[in-house]
C-alpha cells in the first residue's frame, strides 16, 4: 500500500466484516438451544430449517433486490429429490443426499433464472408464483414418482454419516440442521461481503449505472438467483429428511408467502433478518396456536397489517435504539464491574 | 491522430420523430471535443446510443474501428467507452468508498470475485485511495451517498466514471447544478486527465465548452449541423442563427 489513505480505507472494510459481538452472542445462544433446551429440538429444527429457506429469499431479495411468491419452488424441488433419494436408495447417506437435492435445485435456479431477468416486480411476482403452481401440479399428475395427493411415503432415512439415527426427540436431527444452516449462513455471509456482494447491492440500487460501470447485470442475477435456489432446495431436503415424508403442501403458495412473511418480520438485507424472523415467526405461530388454536392466521393477519402500516423505517428506528440501549447497558455493567475491581 | 470513436450514418426513430438523423461523428484519440445543440437537439439519445443504452434503428458505432453497435453497455464500458450522467445516476446505499471500489474491482476484473472480500487487494485499494483524494471526497468517503450534499455527489458521479479508467469519456453536463466554489475544481480535474484519454463533452455552459474544447460539434433536431474549431463555431452563421442566438450578437 503506498497511498496515505489506502491503511485507512483497507482497516474500515476489514472492520466492517468482522464479527460483531451480537453475531456471536445470535450464534452462542443457537449452540446453547441444542444442550439447553433439549426437549424443544422439534420446533426448533422447524425454525432452522424455515430460516434457511428465509436466508435463500434474502440472498436475492435482500441484496439483488429480486422478488418472488414462489420460492417454495426451489424448497419444493429439494424436498421431494431428498425423498425420492432416501425411498429408492439411489443416495442413502442424508448428508449427501441433501448436497444432491441442493444441486438439482440449483439447476432448477438456473434454468428459470432466466425468466426473472427482464420486467419489473410485477411481473417476476407473477412468473415466480407461476413456476411453482406448475411445479405443483407436475408433481400431483407424477403420482406414480410422487405419490400425487397423498405425499410420498415410505421415505425412510439411514443414519446421517453412517453412524446417528435420526431419533424421535429431534436431537440428530436439528444438530444437523442447524450445522447445515451455520454452514450455509457463514458462506452466505462471505458471499455478500465480496465485491460479487457489493455488485449485487449496485444493482439492486440502480441497475442503470451498475451496467454504465462495466458491471454484467444479467450474469450477476442469474449467479445469485441460481445460489438462492440451492439454498432453498437445501432447506427442503432437510424439511423431508427430519420429517421422513413430503407432500404436495412444499410447493404451497403459502409456504412461499410465509418465507416472505418472515423475511419481513426480521427485516431484509443483512443476512439476520431471515433468522430472526424465522424464530419470532415459529415461536409466535406456536404461542397464538395455543392461545386461540384456530384463530392464529387472524392474528398474524393483524400483525401483519400494523406492522406495515407503522412502517419498516420506524421499526428500524425502534431496532437501533434497543441496540443503542444494550451496548450503553453493557458498557455501564463493565464500567460497574471495574468500578467494584478497583476498590476491592 | 487515429479515430478512436466514429459513427456512421447513426440514426433513431421514435415513433416517426427522428431523434438522430442520420449522425456521422469521427472523433481522434486525445481529442477534447464537445457536442452542444438547443434543448431537444438530441444531445442524450446521441449519448445513449453511444453506450448502448438505446438501439440505433440504423447506421453504426465504432470504436478502434471494431463495430460495437450491437455491445451491451457493460461490454462497451470494458472497452473503455465510459460516460456520466447528466442527472446523477448514484448508489444512494453504499458509500464513496464502496461505490469507487466496485467501479475499480470489476475494471480489474475482480468483480466476479465471491470469495475474496471488498479491499483485500492493495492495489486496488491504492487505487481508490488515489481517486477519492483527487476528487475531494475523503471527508465524506464512509458516508452513505444518499447523505452527501449535491457537490459531492456530483464529484463521485465523475469519479465512478473515472474509476472505469476510460479511453473515451462521454461527459453530460458534468458542472450541471455544481456551486461556482466546486466547479472550478471539477473543471480543472476534467482539464487534468492524461492525454491519451479522449474526452467528449455534453454542455449548455458556453464558457466551460470554450474553455475546454478545441472541436465542436453542433446537434440541431437530431441532425450535424456543423463541426470546427470553437472560433469557426463562434463565426458560423447558421450556428449563431439556430443556437447561439442573440447571445452571439452581443
Amino acid at each position: 500500500m503506498t497511498h496515505p489513505l489506502s491503511r485507512d480505507i483497507a482497516q474500515h472494510l476489514a472492520a466492517r466484516a468482522r464479527w460483531h459481538p451480537l453475531e456471536v452472542a445470535f450464534w452462542l445462544a443457537a449452540l446453547g438451544s441444542l444442550f439447553l433446551l433439549p426437549n424443544q429440538h422439534l420446533i426448533l429444527t422447524e425454525i432452522a430449517i424455515l430460516a434457511l429457506f428465509a436466508l435463500s429469499l434474502d440472498l436475492i431479495l435482500g441484496y439483488a433486490g429480486i422478488i418472488s411468491l414462489g420460492h417454495a419452488a426451489f424448497f419444493g424441488f429439494g424436498a421431494y429429490a431428498a425423498g425420492l433419494f432416501a425411498k429408492h436408495d439411489l443416495i442413502a447417506e442424508p448428508a449427501l443426499a441433501m448436497l444432491a437435492a441442493g444441486a438439482l435445485a440449483t439447476g432448477l435456479g438456473f434454468a428459470t433464472s432466466f425468466l426473472v431477468l427482464r420486467g419489473s416486480d410485477l411481473t417476476r411476482l407473477m412468473v415466480t408464483l407461476g413456476v411453482a403452481l406448475v411445479l405443483r401440479e407436475a408433481a400431483n399428475k407424477l403420482d406414480w414418482l410422487t405419490g400425487g395427493a397423498d405425499g410420498l411415503q415410505g421415505v425412510v432415512m439411514a443414519p446421517l454419516l453412517g453412524r446417528f439415527d435420526f431419533d424421535i426427540a429431534g436431537h440428530v436431527a436439528y444438530a444437523y440442521s442447524l450445522t447445515v444452516l451455520a454452514a450455509l449462513f457463514l458462506l452466505a455471509r462471505r458471499i455478500v461481503a465480496s465485491p460479487f456482494g457489493l455488485s449485487l447491492r449496485s444493482i439492486k440500487d440502480n441497475p442503470l449505472r451498475a451496467s454504465a460501470i462495466g458491471i454484467p447485470v444479467n450474469r450477476r442475477l442469474i449467479a445469485v438467483y441460481t445460489v438462492a435456489a440451492g439454498y432453498a432446495g437445501i432447506a427442503g431436503a432437510l424439511l423431508t429428511q427430519t420429517t421422513q415424508f413430503a407432500s404436495l403442501s412444499v410447493f404451497d403458495f403459502e409456504r412461499s408467502a410465509d418465507v416472505l412473511l418472515v423475511l419481513i418480520i426480521g427485516g431484509v438485507g443483512y443476512l439476520y433478518g431471515g433468522l430472526i424472523g424465522a424464530v419470532l415467526f415459529k415461536l409466535g405461530q406456536d404461542w397464538l396456536a395455543h392461545v386461540t388454536p384456530q384463530y392464529w392466521h387472524f392474528w398474524i393477519g393483524l400483525f401483519l397489517v400494523v406492522f406495515v402500516l407503522v412502517g419498516r423505517d420506524r421499526l428500524t428506528q425502534w431496532q437501533s435504539a434497543a441496540r443503542a440501549f444494550l451496548l450503553r447497558a453493557v458498557r455501564l455493567q463493565a464500567l460497574r464491574v471495574r468500578g467494584e475491581a478497583g476498590r476491592s | 491522430m487515429p479515430v478512436v470513436l466514429e459513427t456512421i450514418d447513426l440514426e433513431k426513430n421514435f415513433d416517426g420523430t427522428l431523434a438522430t438523423n442520420h449522425v456521422s461523428l469521427a472523433i481522434e484519440q486525445g481529442a477534447r471535443c464537445a457536442l452542444i445543440g438547443p434543448n431537444g437537439a438530441g444531445k442524450t439519445t446521441l449519448i445513449n446510443l453511444l453506450t448502448g443504452v438505446l438501439q440505433p434503428t440504423s447506421g453504426r458505432i465504432l470504436l478502434d474501428g471494431r463495430d460495437i453497435t450491437a455491445l451491451r453497455p457493460h461490454e462497451r464500458v470494458r472497452l473503455g467507452l465510459v460516460r456520466t450522467f447528466q442527472i446523477n445516476q448514484l448508489f444512494a446505499e453504499l458509500t464513496p468508498v464502496e461505490t469507487i471500489g466496485l467501479a475499480v474491482s470489476e475494471r480489474s476484473g475482480a468483480g466476479g470475485d465471491w470469495w475474496r472480500l471488498v479491499g483485500r487487494k492493495p492495489s486496488i485499494v491504492d487505487e481508490m485511495a488515489e481517486i477519492l483524494d483527487r476528487f475531494h471526497l475523503t471527508d465524506v468517503m464512509h458516508e452513505r451517498t444518499a447523505t452527501l450534499p449535491y457537490g459531492k455527489q456530483r464529484l463521485l458521479e465523475i469519479a465512478l466514471a473515472i474509476a472505469c479508467r476510460p479511453r473515451v469519456l462521454l461527459l453530460d453536463e458534468p458542472a450541471a447544478g455544481v456551486p461556482e466554489a466546486e466547479r472550478h475544481d471539477l473543471l480543472r480535474i476534467i482539464a487534468e486527465l492524461p492525454q491519451d484519454v479522449t474526452v467528449l463533452l455534453i454542455e449548455h455552459d458556453m464558457d466551460i465548452v470554450f474553455s475546454f474544447a478545441k472541436r465542436i460539434s453542433v446537434l440541431v433536431n437530431g441532425a450535424l449541423l456543423a463541426e470546427g474549431t470553437p472560433e469557426e463555431m463562434s463565426r458560423d452563421p447558421r450556428v449563431r442563427a439556430a443556437y447561439l442566438g442573440e447571445d452571439a450578437d452581443a
